[in-house]
């Protein structure tokens, strides 16, 4: 297939030039760009919240923000990271552009649903924002009752309407994907030649479609219940505050997987193309992804092990906890072991994928020690909670985001970007990260609470640390933004496999053409097949 | 209308956009029931917490009216599967009449249901606007007819929607789009109606039956 780049012709980007061409788009390549554009915005928007909340804990005395305005900060942080940034970031950009480019199918089954799964995020983004100017919220992220129903004076409402719409967005995209890699798969590409990218959409499409109704339920209860004040969370009728935090995270655990997950995927990805190496069993990899994403329904008792839930319960919950531990760990080996004998190449999104792997395994590990029924007494609700699972959530999850937007932006943009500067993000972030995040493991196990606007001056060193670390992650975070909009312009011409990577998807034109395939591909091999003869030229 | 099937840009053949049409619509109902699968965990719940005021406050539930509606309710799913084999069978008059009877059944329960709102309304049941219990355990008793507002409520939801699909089906089969080779939309419709009507299945004897003997 020879490259066509730099001559006219049609691609997904050239279709249309007007606002309404991309606004009513039902291809996917559009979507996912809308996509993009939109978590990018929700991005800074909970990294101004962060910035403010490091700014404060700069000094241990509460001298920035009242304790009201912190707790509305990290309120907002979270909802806005976690339910519009992190759940629809690798899903909804890459996976959108990706899944029917990688199982050689023209567009997912349903285009419109697309569309429409993408104007519900918006319309609940519309909603956290109209929470957020009315005046914010105090709750926490997680709006436990029964300061959520019963005592709270802020906009928890609104703030549960934009999550509960935002909700089936996520179940619409799950559903999409679902039917698309069941349906659409290009001929001859069985289950098991898929690439592992598509195992974990598939397997985070199975937690958003079982485990986001959860969640939508157990809002809409909140909100019934704090508009005309009586309710099955309250306990002066005999309702129960725990019965909501069952509820609450039998979708917010799995939620976490809707976050990893995608970004194994990218991770194996990235790590067998530049290891030019096959990756290391490639089967194992495939069931430990459902074998996370299936155990990952069982263990979300290990939220509640000092909230009055029964020893007993807590005991099976720490079991099933630790037992996630092991096709995590697998995938760990995995990727060490395609590394083995590789002909490794630091390239940018190599450099992302290496630091996810690192920053993931340091995540799951201290998750180890917090699924510990006796050591969790100690830790539960300080700051090692909050590095452990920044960790996972930034250090795993939003830098395989950035790995895979290196990996694909030749694709998705025909383009080049400076691999020198993205290096230098890569590693700027890496080591901001750290700073930012590893002081606060400290300064949890010695006994620093969370959602708290001051400490005790003994806090303050690594206090400061973490927040000096905060401003070098910003700094990295932003980079990227920079050289990524240089290269539209000024970038290089990519061509169709600038990485030489195997995959349907780079066997297309970049940026591809609407219609994703001259003609549609036949698939004769397995996925990786990176140590054959016409591996470099294909 | 012979190979009149339309079928959509992303998809092979007319074989294809069917099955993952019909998948589709599994996947969704599989949602479905998670949704109000956490309305019944929080039923089950409190209700092994306070059987004593649950069963109380069943035998104040109209058991008459839930019964017709549930008779009106399974009747209208059995249209709804004879207006899909009218479908199968390119039956185009049928199709219309199957699916306005059971439209129209829906409308039937809805009305009902309305009319019990009100009794329990009148009855003071309602937790929220107007609830007074006299016996013991009057807290949990409302807790009961919370529940019973909010799940009947959700399911009340879902059937407006159905009926609305079921009309826009009746529409589309109007106008003729249908044909032995192309009726998704009806054998769609037709599941996420059943769907409604298996939650109701489950509501009924949770809400009407149990502590009533």
């Amino acid at each position: 297939m020879s490259a066509a780049a730099g001559t006219p012709r049609e691609t997904y980007l050239n279709a249309g030039f007007t606002l309404w061409s991309w606004l009513s788009s039902v291809d996917h390549k559009r979507i996912a760009i809308l996509y993009a554009i939109s978590i990018t915005g929700f991005f800074f928007i909970g990294g101004a919240a962060a910035t403010l909340i490091r700014l404060e804990l700069l000094t241990p005395a509460g001298d920035l923000v009242s304790a009201d305005t912190y707790n509305k900060l990290f309120t907002m942080h979270g909802v806005i990271m976690v339910w519009f940034f992190l759940i629809p970031s690798i899903p909804s950009t890459l996976g959108n552009f990706l899944v029917p480019l990688m199982i050689g199918a023209r567009d997912l089954a349903f285009p419109r649903l697309n569309l429409a799964s993408w104007y519900l995020y918006v319309l609940g983004g519309l909603f956290t924002v109209a929470a957020l100017v009315a005046g914010g919220v105090d709750t926490g992220w997680t709006f436990y009752t029964p300061f959520s129903t019963m005592f709270s004076n802020t906009h928890v409402i609104a703030a549960a309407a934009g999550v509960f719409v935002v909700g089936f967005s996520s179940i619409l995209t799950g559903l999409n994907f679902i039917v698309t890699i069941h349906k659409m798969r290009a001929p001859g590409l069985t289950w098991f030649r898929l690439p592992l990218f598509v195992w974990t959409m598939y397997a985070t499409s199975i937690i958003f479609v079982l485990a986001t109704p959860v969640l939508a339920m157990t809002l809409f209860l909140i909100s019934i219940e704090r508009f005309f004040g009586v309710g099955i969370f309250d306990p002066a009728l005999g309702g129960d505050p725990l019965l909501f935090q069952h509820l609450f995270w039998f979708y917010s655990h799995p939620a976490v997987y809707v976050m990893i997950l995608p970004a194994m995927g990218v991770a194996s990805e990235i790590i067998t193309c530049f290891a030019r190496n096959r990756v290391f069993a490639y089967r194992s990899m495939a069931y430990a992804v459902l074998a996370i994403a299936i155990i990952g329904f069982l263990v979300w008792g290990h939220h509640m092990f000092v909230s009055g839930q029964s020893i007993y319960a807590g005991t099976v919950f720490s079991i099933l906890s630790f037992l996630v531990a092991v096709p995590s760990a697998i995938k760990v080996f995995n990727w060490t072991a395609t590394l083995y004998k590789g002909s490794i190449s630091f390239d940018a999104p190599m450099l992302y994928a290496l630091g996810f792997v690192g920053l993931f395994t340091i995540g799951g590990m201290t998750g180890l020690f917090l699924a510990s029924l006796a050591l969790d007494v100690h830790m539960h609700d300080t700051y090692f909670v909050i590095a452990h699972f920044h960790y996972i959530m930034v250090g795993g999850a939003v830098m395989a985001f950035l790995g895979g937007i290196h990996f694909w932006w030749p694709k998705i943009t025909g383009r080049l970007y400076s691999d020198g500067w993205a290096r230098f993000a890569a590693i700027l972030i890496f080591f901001g990260f750290n700073l930012t995040f590893f002081p606060q493991f400290i300064l949890g196990y010695l006994g620093m609470p969370r959602r708290y606007h001051e400490y005790p001056p003994e806090f303050q060193v690594l206090n400061v640390l973490s927040s000096a670390g905060a401003s070098i992650l910003a700094v990295g975070y932003l980079l990227p933004l920079c050289y990524l909009f240089w290269s539209l312009r000024r970038g290089a011409p990519a061509g169709p496999n600038p990485w030489h990577a195997k995959g349907l998807e780079w066997r297309t034109p970049s940026p591809p053409p609407t219609h994703n395939f001259a003609s549609i591909p036949v698939v004769t091999e397995g996925p990786y097949a990176y140590a054959t003869p016409e591996a470099a030229g294909d | 209308m012979t190979e009149a099937v339309i079928t959509a840009r992303q998809f092979d053949d007319a074989q294809q956009q069917r099955s993952a049409s019909d998948l589709g619509i599994w996947v969704f109902l599989a949602s479905e029931v998670l949704f109000f699968g956490a309305l019944f965990a929080a039923y089950a719940f409190t209700r092994f917490r306070y059987p004593d005021a649950f069963a109380a406050a069943s035998r104040l539930t109209d058991v008459a009216l839930g019964s017709v509606n549930t008779g009106v309710l399974l009747t209208s799913s059995l249209t709804m599967a004879l207006g899909v084999r009218a479908a199968k069978l390119g039956a185009r008059r049928a199709l219309i009449g199957w699916l306005a009877a059971t439209a129209a059944l829906g409308l039937v329960f809805l009305a009902i249901k309305g009319g019990e709102y009100y009794l329990d309304y009148t009855q003071h049941l309602v937790p929220g606007l107007n609830f007074q219990y006299a016996g013991p355990d009057s807290r949990q008793v409302e807790l009961f007819f919370y529940l019973y507002f909010f799940t009947t409520g959700v399911h009340a939801l879902h059937l407006i929607v159905g009926i609305g699909i079921v009309c826009t089906v009746a529409a589309m089969a109007w106008r003729g789009v249908f044909s032995p080779d192309y009726f998704t939309p009806v054998e769609v419709g037709g599941l996420y109606w059943h769907l409604v009507d298996i939650v109701w299945i489950f509501l009924y004897p949770l809400l009407y039956l149990v502590s009533r003997a």
